[in-house]
Formats: structure tokens, C-alpha cells, sequence
């Protein structure tokens, strides 16, 4: 008699294309995080410190993202590269969607941080002759980064959930990829439950790495 | 000694010549005139509202000021005139003369990321560009001269109000700069922690340092001071000796002031 083989031999099976999804997720997360944060760094010290002209293009990325929910944003660069003329791969084109996404909200959380500062602390940075870039680099800056940091792993997590997006124009990340095994297996609670578990390691991973930093940081 | 030098030498420290400052409408400074010569003490006295720290502040360029000129050593600060048009110094040039003053504020402003010697070695490393030894046996000697050289390795969160305002000072004061300003330093403080704070000022203008003040603390000012600034509505009301000042004073407004002041 036939007898079904089990979850965990269906999983020794699969493990390589549930290890690429893995991979794929991670890289497209970690581009993102990593790009989107220089991105919003920089917009939100010019949205924080830049003239209007300087600010309102700025302004109108950071407000027209942050209003667009990430799976119209992840649709639209992937149809919208090509037909501005611009060969993009599917993974490119969500991984710039993402960027675009994370950028828009790092620029706001790292605005508010300097803003929150007390002026006070330009002031005496001038006052000793400090430059506007020296002030930004050894006052404000590491002042307003302990203050990110929470709010920025927060938005990591956010970016990682979102990478399952990519699954719809293609990208096998690890969402696509277990539909895939499921497809096949017909083992759907079973391999959903393990693929939130490792989206779960993934972003456990950020928090832990936040935690470390916050506390190496942390002003006694 | 050449000509040039001996004009450097009785040139005033500080001249500020018919300074106009003003916020939209308001009009917040109406015309001061005021000279310092070096190891000057001025204390810039009134009410609240009167200018005398938008006065101080301008001497920095912390604020902006539309008329007049402010002389610093003979440079002049802030603005240039440039074929009879008023043009603002670039802010290497800004940073460079603010460089040439020191100045310790009500809220102290410390940084909270950094330990005291740190505070005091910021400016030393990356605008006087002295190496790292130097810069950390200087801020000694001045941690060491307001009394908190045991507490150089403490974050501001971990000093009180009064041994913040003295970190606070050194920073300034270890720059090394021509004149010092000092901006109502002990208001935020606990009445116990003014007389700390004060000492140290009093020690300073003892060794011959040049400083500008803003203070509610008049014994104090009687004590320290060459010269007594009574400010009223934008303008210098009435100027002179402490005890000409306090003891006969010829405006109206300055005898209603120093009345309605605790001595």
C-alpha cells in the first residue's frame, strides 16, 4: 500500500529551493534596508536643514511614497522601468521599490530626530567654531542616531515583510518559493507555518542586532 | 615696535558700532554703540526684553543683525561691505571668528554623548586641530581649574547643574579665545550651585580675561565688573563704573530698575 511520505522528508526535499527563497529574501530585505536608509539619511537632513527649493523635491518623494501602500510602488517599477525604456529585472525592480519605500520613511524618522534635539546643541557646536558639517558629524548626528535607531528596526521589519510583495511579479523569494513546494506537496499548513517561522528568524535577527547596538550605545 | 603694532595694541578688543537688529517687524536692537578694551569686564544689565543676550548673541553671529558693524580684534564680524553692498561671510570665515570667542550659555549645552574631557577636546581636536595629546593635557588643566578634573571621565547626565555649567566653561575658556561670553550661566541653576559657578568667573576675571556678561546677579556684577551696561528697549540707557552706576544712577528707568532688583 501507498503510504505518504512524511513533512520533514518533504522538507529534506525542498530544502535547497526553500534556502534560495531564503537567500532571495534576505538579499532583496537587506539591499533595501541598506540603500533606503542612505536614501532617507540624506533626505532628511535636507528636509531638516535644506532651503524650500532644496527641500521640495525632497518633500514630494517623501509624501507621495509614504501615501502609496508598498504593493502599488513594488507593481508600478516593475511595469513602469521598462516602459520609461529601462531594463530592469523583476528582483531589481522590487528591490527598487522597496529602497523607495524604507528611503521615504528613514528620511521623516531621521528629520524628527534632529528636529527634536535642542537647538541649543548647534548653537554650542558653533560657538566653538565647528562647521555646520563638523556640528552635523560629532554632535547632532550621533545624538539623533540613538534615537533613530528604535524606529529604524522597526521600519527594517516592515521592509522584510513587504519582500513577500516581490512573489507577485515573480521574484522567488521565500513566499513564492514555498507556494511552490506546496503546490506540489499539498502540504499548505505545514510549509506556511515553517516559512513564517524563518521570516520570523530573519526579523528576530534585526531586533536582537538593534538591541546590541542600542545598548552598546546607550548614554549612562 | 612698528606702527602697525602699536596701533594693534590700542586698538579696542571689541567695538560695536550703531548695531541694528531685528526679528520681521520687531526691532530688537535700535542702534548700540559699545567698546571693550582687552581685559574689560562689562556686565550688560535690564530687564527682560531689553537686547542685552540678542547683544551678546550677535557678537558670534548666533544671530543675524541688519545695520551697524560689530569690530572683533579688529576684524569685522559677520558681514563685509562689498562695493557699498552688505555681504554676509562664508561660514568657514563665520566659524573662524566665532573660533575667537567662547561662549557659556543659560542651559550649558553639553554634550550628552560625550564625557566631559571629551566636551573639551572637541572644539581643541577639530578646530584648532591640536594633536590628541595636547588637546586632552589641555582640557586637564581646565577640568583641573574649575575643580572637575576627578570628573573628566562622567557624562553631563552624571554631573549636577553647577559642575555642568563649569565643564561647560572650560570648554569655552580652553579654546583659548580673546573674549568670553557668558549668557545668564547661572539662572537655570539651584541657588546652592550658583556661588561655584560664579567663583570660577570671578578667577577668570582675576587672571586678566576680557568678558562680556548677561546676568540677573547684581552683587556679583558690582563685584567683578569694569564697566556696568544698563540696557532699556533696544538701546544702551546708561553706562559707567559699578558704583557710579548703582550708587548714582542718572536715568530714571535704571534707579526704578535697580529698586525693583534684589541686591
Amino acid at each position: 500500500m501507498y503510504e505518504s511520505p512524511s513533512w520533514l522528508h518533504e522538507l529534506w526535499v525542498a530544502r535547497d529551493v526553500l534556502w534560495q527563497g531564503f537567500l532571495t529574501s534576505v538579499q532583496c530585505s537587506g539591499l533595501a534596508i541598506l540603500l533606503g536608509t542612505l536614501v532617507g539619511i540624506v533626505a532628511g537632513l535636507v528636509l531638516t536643514y535644506g532651503t524650500f527649493w532644496m527641500r521640495a523635491p525632497f518633500r514630494f518623494y517623501v509624501d507621495i511614497i509614504r501615501g502609496t501602500p508598498v504593493f502599488v510602488l513594488v507593481l508600478a517599477c516593475f511595469y513602469m522601468a521598462p516602459a520609461l525604456g529601462w531594463q530592469i529585472s523583476a528582483f531589481g525592480a522590487g528591490t527598487l521599490g522597496l529602497t523607495l519605500f524604507c528611503g521615504s520613511h528613514v528620511a521623516e524618522i531621521v528629520r524628527g530626530a534632529l528636529q527634536a534635539l535642542p537647538s541649543g546643541q548647534m548653537e554650542a557646536s558653533k560657538a566653538i567654531g565647528l562647521t555646520f558639517y563638523q556640528a552635523l558629524g560629532y554632535v547632532l548626528l550621533p545624538q539623533a542616531l540613538r534615537q533613530i535607531l528604535p524606529t529604524w528596526v522597526n521600519s527594517s521589519t516592515e521592509i522584510v515583510k513587504a519582500s513577500t510583495l516581490l512573489s507577485v511579479i515573480g521574484v522567488a523569494e521565500l513566499l513564492l518559493s514555498t507556494q511552490q513546494i506546496i503546490a506540489r506537496t499539498f502540504m499548505t499548513l505545514e510549509f506556511y507555518l515553517f516559512a513564517g517561522l524563518l521570516f520570523f528568524v530573519i526579523n528576530y535577527a534585526i531586533e536582537l542586532l538593534g538591541r546590541h547596538i542600542e545598548k552598546r550605545v546607550a548614554l549612562p | 615696535m612698528t606702527q602697525a603694532q602699536v596701533s594693534t595694541q590700542n586698538q579696542a578688543l571689541l567695538e560695536i558700532r550703531g548695531l541694528h537688529k531685528q526679528y520681521g517687524p520687531l526691532e530688537v536692537l535700535k542702534g548700540v554703540d559699545l567698546t571693550m578694551q582687552r581685559g574689560n569686564v562689562v556686565t550688560l544689565i535690564g530687564s527682560s526684553g531689553s537686547g542685552k543676550t540678542t547683544l551678546l548673541r550677535c557678537v558670534n553671529m548666533l544671530e543675524e543683525f541688519q545695520g551697524g558693524q560689530i569690530l572683533l580684534d579688529g576684524e569685522s564680524i559677520g558681514y563685509d561691505e562689498v562695493n557699498g553692498k552688505r555681504v554676509r561671510h562664508p561660514e568657514k570665515v563665520i566659524a573662524r571668528h566665532r573660533a575667537m570667542t567662547g561662549m557659556a550659555f543659560q542651559q550649558f549645552n553639553l554634550f550628552p554623548h560625550l564625557t566631559a574631557l571629551q566636551n573639551v577636546t572637541l572644539g581643541l581636536l577639530k578646530v584648532k586641530k591640536l594633536h590628541k595629546d595636547e588637546a586632552v593635557a589641555l582640557a586637564e588643566k581646565w577640568l583641573e581649574r574649575v575643580g572637575l578634573l576627578e570628573r573628566r571621565d562622567h557624562y553631563p547626565g552624571q554631573l549636577s547643574g553647577g559642575q555642568q555649567q563649569r565643564v561647560a566653561i572650560a570648554r569655552a575658556i580652553a579654546m583659548n579665545p580673546s573674549l568670553m561670553l557668558f549668557d545668564e550661566v547661572t539662572s537655570a541653576l539651584d541657588p546652592e550651585l550658583v556661588g561655584e559657578v560664579l567663583n570660577v568667573i570671578k578667577g577668570l576675571a582675576e587672571d586678566g580675561m576680557t568678558m562680556l556678561l548677561v546676568t540677573h546677579e547684581m552683587r556679583f556684577a558690582f563685584e567683578v565688573s569694569d564697566k556696568i551696561v544698563f540696557m532699556n528697549q533696544g538701546r544702551i540707557e546708561e553706562q559707567g563704573p559699578p558704583k557710579e552706576l548703582f550708587e548714582r544712577p542718572q536715568s530714571p528707568r535704571l534707579a526704578e530698575f535697580l529698586k525693583s532688583t534684589r541686591f
